[in-house]
């Protein structure tokens, strides 16, 4: 389990990051930690893993100080994947960068090779496995940096922005990727800003604002409370913005995603179709 | 009767392939634009959009190695045998990420450094910075660092040093990937002012269709390095709907919706792209 307690964060020029935030993480938790640009979001991730060391408070990761482990210990246990792919990525081929990791933890060479192999096949990779990263896509380059990270099997994963470039099969793959990893008993936290991509993978939901937690709690409670939505600068799913419009009509208040929402109109929408029926 | 607005882009038969890649980054590529359109340009990860771009400014064949084939005309240039200078005036180009754009000590100096390069009298740099910190609203940031801004304001100081420049186009690369929700819809709207107020043409390419098709009345999409659709956006939208949708295109969750419903022979006609078409649709329905 990682645990912030009261966890507050100073930057070197003054400038207050994070304030009092309390959070467990555990085996099976998906969360995303949401916000606008500036809420603090990456420094908190950056706190999960020992990047960072809290002003006051502390973390604990598996009952150990992040401030008393090395950072080299912690990564072991907490893979951070960052935003941009290009902070995270040297190597020659797709194959070497993600077997680099692997590699300093001192596995195998025959664990490594099929280690790899199968990250980059989950990831939809394997095609360019003797290719240069650098030339690769964004949104493809941002994928090879993940499968770095996925290969060595960390307990926890925290993702920083991973939709970002990533298309819509892209973004398919890696909801079925997550809901693999976190049935499997890992834990997952996502920061992100993409309401519709947690509109559709129904996480727990952090909302931060200025560096403090706002709300917590399931995904369609917090994202389809505007007020809440609005303070964190993000917009509420588009779902949500069309039920507001059909308040008159008797459905719940708290449709994020397009399935439910297709299923509510299909009863309204059948209903409809037989009353014009008997009417004419 | 009103002539059409003249071709501002010009490609034929164009085609590109990276020093070292395996396949055509992008071949085929039959393509007019005309002066002030706003271009929704989308396509899968890897489908080639961010290498027709780098073509549109110069910076391929100029800056990347590989095998050029075919013609490409911005503004009536050539860009096979123009100065990548010279293209770099005709075509403005704002990155996904714009810590990798912006470099000086403050604002102001960041958005002169374009136009202090063109070797232009120091009254016109002056003016040129002025007039673009103004129509972007950066001019209370003009003496902060970059790296002092919000990911939304560093956009906009990269979208005022390109507007400096005066352009005739703006290619923006996924413009607002790095921004929360509240800030991209800004973002977008603000370009799509500079589009009516400054006659500029756009090209934007993003995944997500929900945040561009406000403002984008044409949609070209590329799968494979080759254009697969290109035309206006609602028609593409209830044409090829599930051409955009297998390609992986953030189509919006509205139009998603319809034509699930559509399919499940509850709505008919056309697929919506706004929310407000939508809703106003499916009222209308229910109060029957």
């Amino acid at each position: 389990m990682i645990t912030l307690d009261r966890v507050s964060y100073t930057y070197r020029s003054g400038q207050r990051a994070l304030t009092d935030i309390d959070l467990n993480l555990e085996g099976g938790d998906f969360i995303a930690i949401m916000g606008e640009n500036g809420a603090g979001k990456t420094t908190l991730a950056k706190h999960l893993n020992g990047l960072l060391k809290p002003s006051q408070g502390r973390v604990l990761v598996d009952g150990e100080d992040t401030r008393k482990a090395s950072v080299a210990k912690l990564s072991r246990k907490v893979g951070l994947v960052f935003q941009n792919p290009d902070h995270l990525l040297f190597s020659e081929t797709v194959r070497d960068e993600v077997a680099f990791g692997l590699k300093n933890f001192g596995f195998a060479p025959d664990v490594v090779d099929k280690q790899v192999e199968r990250t980059l096949e989950a990831l939809g990779l394997s095609e360019y496995t003797d290719t240069s990263p650098f030339l690769l896509s964004g949104g493809e380059r941002k994928r090879v940096a993940l499968a770095a990270i996925l290969a060595t099997e960390p307990d926890y994963l925290i993702l920083d922005e991973p939709t970002i470039g990533q298309d819509y099969q892209q973004k398919e793959r890696l909801r079925n990727f997550i809901l693999q990893l976190y049935s499997q008993g890992k834990a997952v936290v996502m920061i992100t800003h993409d309401v519709e991509f947690v509109a559709e993978s129904n996480p727990k939901v952090i909302l931060l604002s200025q560096g403090r937690i706002v709300a917590r709690g399931p995904a369609d409670s917090v994202l389809s409370k505007d007020e809440l939505v609005k303070k964190a600068s993000l917009v509420r799913p588009q779902m949500s913005r069309l039920f507001s419009e059909l308040t008159n009509y008797g459905f719940p208040s708290d449709v994020i995603d397009v399935h439910r929402a297709r299923l509510l109109l299909e009863e309204k929408l059948s209903e409809a179709k037989v009353r014009v029926a008997q009417n004419s | 009767m009103a002539h059409a607005p003249r071709e501002i882009i010009i490609a034929k038969n164009l085609g590109f392939q990276y020093v070292g890649a395996r396949k055509a980054a992008i071949q085929g590529i039959d393509l007019s634009i005309r002066e002030n359109e706003f271009i929704l340009l989308t396509g899968p990860s890897g489908c080639g959009k961010t290498s027709l771009c780098r073509c549109l400014n110069g910076l391929i064949p100029n800056f990347y190695q590989g095998e050029w084939t075919g013609e490409l005309l911005v503004d009536g240039l050539s860009v096979t045998t123009q100065l990548t200078s010279e293209l770099s005036r005709k075509v403005g180009y704002v990155f996904q990420n714009p810590e990798n754009q912006l470099f000086a000590l403050t604002v102001e100096k960041d958005i002169a450094f374009g136009p202090e390069n063109l070797g232009l009298s120091r009254q016109e740099i002056r003016q040129r910075v002025d007039e673009a910190m103004n129509v972007t609203g950066t001019l209370p940031l003009k003496d902060l660092a970059p790296y002092e801004l919000s990911g939304g304001q560093q956009q906009r100081v990269a979208l005022a040093g390109v507007l400096a420049m005066k352009p005739s186009v703006i290619v923006l690369d996924e413009p607002t990937s790095f921004l929360d929700p509240r800030t991209a819809e800004e973002i977008m709207r603000a370009t799509d002012d500079l589009r009516r107020e400054l006659g500029l043409t756009i090209v934007v390419v993003e995944h997500r269709l929900d945040l561009v098709s406000r403002y984008a009345e044409r949609i070209i999409v590329m799968d494979g390095g080759k254009i697969v659709a290109d035309g206006d956006l609602e028609e593409t939208l209830d044409e090829k709907f599930d051409l955009l949708q297998g390609l992986g295109v953030g189509v919006p969750r509205v139009s998603l919706l319809w034509t699930m419903l559509r399919r499940d022979g509850l709505v008919s006609g056309k697929v919506p792209t706004h929310l407000e078409s939508a809703a106003a649709s499916l009222q209308g329905m229910m109060n029957q």
